[in-house]
């Protein structure tokens, strides 16, 4: 029986490696799969606590997130593609349009 | 038991997940990622959330990454991406800040998961995270939020229709 703490540790390392990759990373694609490894980070964590608390509110909700994070994906994915059209390249350092 | 299969995949998905940050090609991080899902797939059945394994891979490592595959393939990113790996080498003193940073946040959810002091879990009942368990609370304690997810999913379909579509300039 593996204790709560070892999946709680285990989610903060996942998300602070997605934090690290959505800062450094200038891929837009790339910064889009970071952003996918922390929503999973959030869902390791809400099912260990629903299986510690033994119910299923947690599973529903990172059900949620799973909806949430579909529903992202393919909007960005889209923006990124029509930002290419736009101009060709996906270096976040060159869309500066709006940039104070 | 559990322990013995949680330490080598907790292990593999973080390796997997450094993959992902740190690949230089963005095809390679797409199979990183693919990876890593698979792993907490994993991870997900130790925690006997059958259902959502089931969902992680279904969902996640087949539709999300066939979507970055797709669009990786579609805009042909080797040729585009004049700098494969490049981090801000005009702003040392940024980069070391933000690594900083992310070690800092590493180390205090860490510590504070170390910290706290859970007791054991409850027993697991019979039936724990199966299909019918996890719908049963799904279409009954939260029906409205499962109807506004399907609004959301179409909303974002049209979206994505209408962004990739036209032309914005």
């Amino acid at each position: 029986m593996v204790e709560l703490e070892y999946y709680l540790i285990l989610s903060g390392i996942l998300f602070s490696i997605g934090v690290l990759g959505v800062l450094v990373r200038r891929n837009a694609i790339v910064v889009f799969m970071c952003v996918e490894i922390m929503l999973n980070a959030v869902n390791i964590s809400l099912i260990a606590f629903d299986r510690y608390n033994n119910q299923h509110d947690g599973q529903v909700f990172s059900f949620m997130v799973m909806c949430v994070a579909a529903a992202e994906v393919s909007v960005g994915l889209a923006i990124v593609i029509s930002m290419y059209r736009n101009k060709p390249t996906i270096n976040l350092d060159e869309f500066n349009l709006m940039k104070w | 038991m559990e322990l013995f299969f949680f330490i080598p995949i907790a292990l593999l998905s973080v390796l997997l997940a450094l993959g992902v940050v740190f690949n230089s090609s963005p095809i390679g991080s797409a199979v990183s990622l693919i990876g890593m899902m698979l792993c907490l797939a994993g991870v997900f059945v130790l925690q006997s959330a059958h259902f959502l394994a089931i969902l992680q891979v279904l969902i996640y490592a087949g539709a999300i990454m066939v979507l970055f595959m797709f669009v990786i393939m579609l805009l042909n990113l080797k040729t585009a991406e004049d700098s494969v790996w490049k981090s801000r080498e005009h702003n040392t003193l940024l980069s070391v800040l933000t690594g900083f940073l992310v070690l800092g946040l590493a180390y205090k959810m860490v510590e504070i998961a170390m910290d706290s002091n859970f007791g054991p879990g409850m027993p697991v009942k019979d039936g724990f995270g199966t299909t019918e368990a996890v719908g049963t609370v799904l279409f009954t304690d939260y029906v409205l939020p499962f109807e506004v997810a399907s609004i959301l999913l179409l909303v974002a379909m049209i979206g994505a229709l209408v962004l990739a579509k036209t032309k914005i300039d």
